[in-house]
């Protein structure tokens, strides 16, 4: 039994008079891919952004309950960049910054004071390889990040977000921009990250949460229905709504 | 009824707002030509560079032109900085509550401010209350309170045109918020908020009101020495030699306005020019 790395206790989620987490526990173990799938609104998205406090900068948000990064209460023991640098995020759209490539990558070790120039460029190059975008854009380091293709810039977002050493990374959706071909680029990179990370996977396409994931959660409407093993997830689920939602019926 | 004819009313209305459009770009266009018609003669090295001579009836502009350009420098050396400080605070420090609404209410009025209203403000303030005197330094800081306005209301523009998704990588990727703001907006917002900067200031150059009692010489055939002397400015002395001094040859006039316009697009050129270089590197 690997340790959970991930805790949530009760959490329950409002953005002014809006919950959109009820009540939610879960835990996401070390070194697995957790999906988490469901419709639109159902909580998935505000559910990572708890989890590294990016909810905070909504001046509406508020929240109940805990989560805990490897037995630590991330909204009482942790300060908040510190708890962004453990646990990144990569988001639906692949959100290069307006810089080279180089930049890009290096941008968050810069920000938590590598200034080393060797240093700098092994982080760089570790980073593109373990997102595989390092072969496709050794030789142009230094070209804009925006000219990459959507699939480019998605990786090149994960070397980046790789760059500063996270424990755990989350993904919102991050394949709903990409045509196949890159998804499948994005998700054998994600395979082979699982060595080394934990990892949170939220997708609006159920049969990629069946492809990559481990553990499937499924949430509705705020709520946790269920959460298991993949492949029972998606055969021999225990709720009514999870069956309907997997097969297809709605969502 | 004709008006039922959609093609019909489409042509009445593209005339007018062709005539609309004809109508904003006719006094723009007497103004230069008759300007340049008149002062061409006068328009050359000498007239800039010498001295004023025979009670400002011959000779050059050459100390209003330098006294402009001192105010100008003096303007955005306050401006620029409170200017892009404050709405980066405005913009991204600043909760949505009553007090930050105030502030904008504020901003907005200021705008309106008539600008004689700036320059009995700066008598009061800058020259007898701070007892700098009638100098460049009073001058200056006149001018800049009153193009503040713009420059807050361009630099926020600039700052909200950066997208939300910037903030959020540059956050999750552990950074504080000011780390966030210095490396991942100002970056993408500077140019706006220079070209807004440069447009505010360049209506500094051409005011009349607020230098009038702040730091405006009516004759002074010399340069400044430093910033709590008084300068001659290029509006001021054309208004001088215009209304307050007889026979001032009508080329001497209309040459002291050509430079002043000259001056003034020079700078607008040199803002749109910062904004379409950015344009292009800009890509998202």
């Amino acid at each position: 039994m690997t340790k959970a790395k991930v805790v949530v206790e009760s959490l329950s989620v409002f953005y002014g008079a809006i919950q959109s987490l009820k009540d939610v526990s879960l835990d996401v173990k070390e070194f697995e891919i957790l999906g988490v799938i469901g419709p639109a609104n159902s909580g998935k998205t505000s559910l990572l952004r708890t989890l590294n406090r990016l909810s905070d900068e909504n001046p509406l948000f508020r929240k109940e309950g805990k989560i805990f990064l490897e037995g630590a209460d991330i909204y009482e023991k942790m300060d908040v960049p510190t708890l962004r640098k453990r646990i990144g995020m990569i988001f639906a759209l692949p959100a290069p910054l307006p810089l080279s490539i180089f930049d890009n990558v290096a941008y968050g070790p810069r920000l938590h004071g590598i200034g080393e120039k060797n240093e700098m460029e092994a982080i760089v190059e570790r980073s593109l390889k373990a997102a595989f975008l390092w072969e496709e854009v050794k030789d142009r380091l230094d070209t804009p990040a925006m000219k990459l293709s959507g699939g480019q810039q998605q990786r090149l977002c994960i070397a980046r977000s790789l760059a500063v050493e996270p424990e755990v990374i989350l993904y919102d959706e991050p394949c709903s921009g990409l045509d196949p071909i890159s998804t499948s680029r994005v998700e054998e990179a994600m395979q082979e990250l699982k060595k080394k990370y934990t990892q949170i996977l939220v997708t609006n396409n159920t049969k990629q949460a069946a492809r990559v994931s481990d553990r499937t959660a499924f949430f509705l409407m705020g709520e946790l229905v269920e959460i298991d093993r993949t492949e029972k997830i998606f055969t021999v689920p225990q709720d009514k709504r999870t069956e309907d939602y997997v097969s297809g019926r709605f969502g | 009824m004709f008006l039922r004819n959609p093609r019909l009313t489409e042509k009445i209305a593209f005339a007018w707002l062709f005539a609309a459009m004809l109508l904003v770009l006719i006094p723009v266009f007497l103004i230069l030509a008759i300007v340049f018609k008149n002062g061409f003669s006068v328009l050359n090295i000498e007239f800039l560079f010498s001295d004023p001579r025979l009670g400002m009836r011959a000779g050059g502009i050459f100390p209003a032109l330098v006294g402009t350009i001192y105010l100008v420098l003096g303007t955005l050396a306050f401006s620029l900085p409170m200017g892009i400080l404050a709405a980066i605070y405005l913009s991204e420090y600043a909760r949505d509550n009553w007090f930050k609404r105030m502030i904008e209410v504020a901003i907005v009025n200021l705008a309106g401010v008539p600008s004689v209203v700036y320059g009995l403000f700066g008598l009061g303030l800058f020259v007898i209350f701070m007892k700098f005197g009638a100098s460049i330094l009073a001058g200056s800081l006149t001018l800049a309170i009153e193009s503040l306005a713009v420059i807050i209301t361009a630099s926020r523009e600039a700052l909200n045109s950066v997208p939300r998704s910037f903030r959020e990588v540059s956050l999750a990727l552990g950074a504080t918020k000011w780390q966030t703001i210095r490396r991942a907006v100002l970056p993408n917002a500077v140019p706006g908020m220079l070209t807004g900067t440069i447009l505010a200031s360049s209506r500094a150059a051409g005011e009349t009101a607020p230098i009038l009692f702040t730091v405006a010489a009516f004759y002074l055939p010399r340069l400044p020495q430093s910033v709590f002397d008084q300068c001659m400015a290029l509006p001021y002395h054309l208004y001088v030699i215009s209304t307050q001094v007889p026979n001032v040859k009508l080329s001497i006039q209309y040459g002291t306005a050509g430079v002043l316009i000259l001056l003034v697009l020079s700078m607008n050129t040199i803002a749109s020019v910062i904004r379409t270089r950015f344009r292009k590197r800009k890509l998202w």
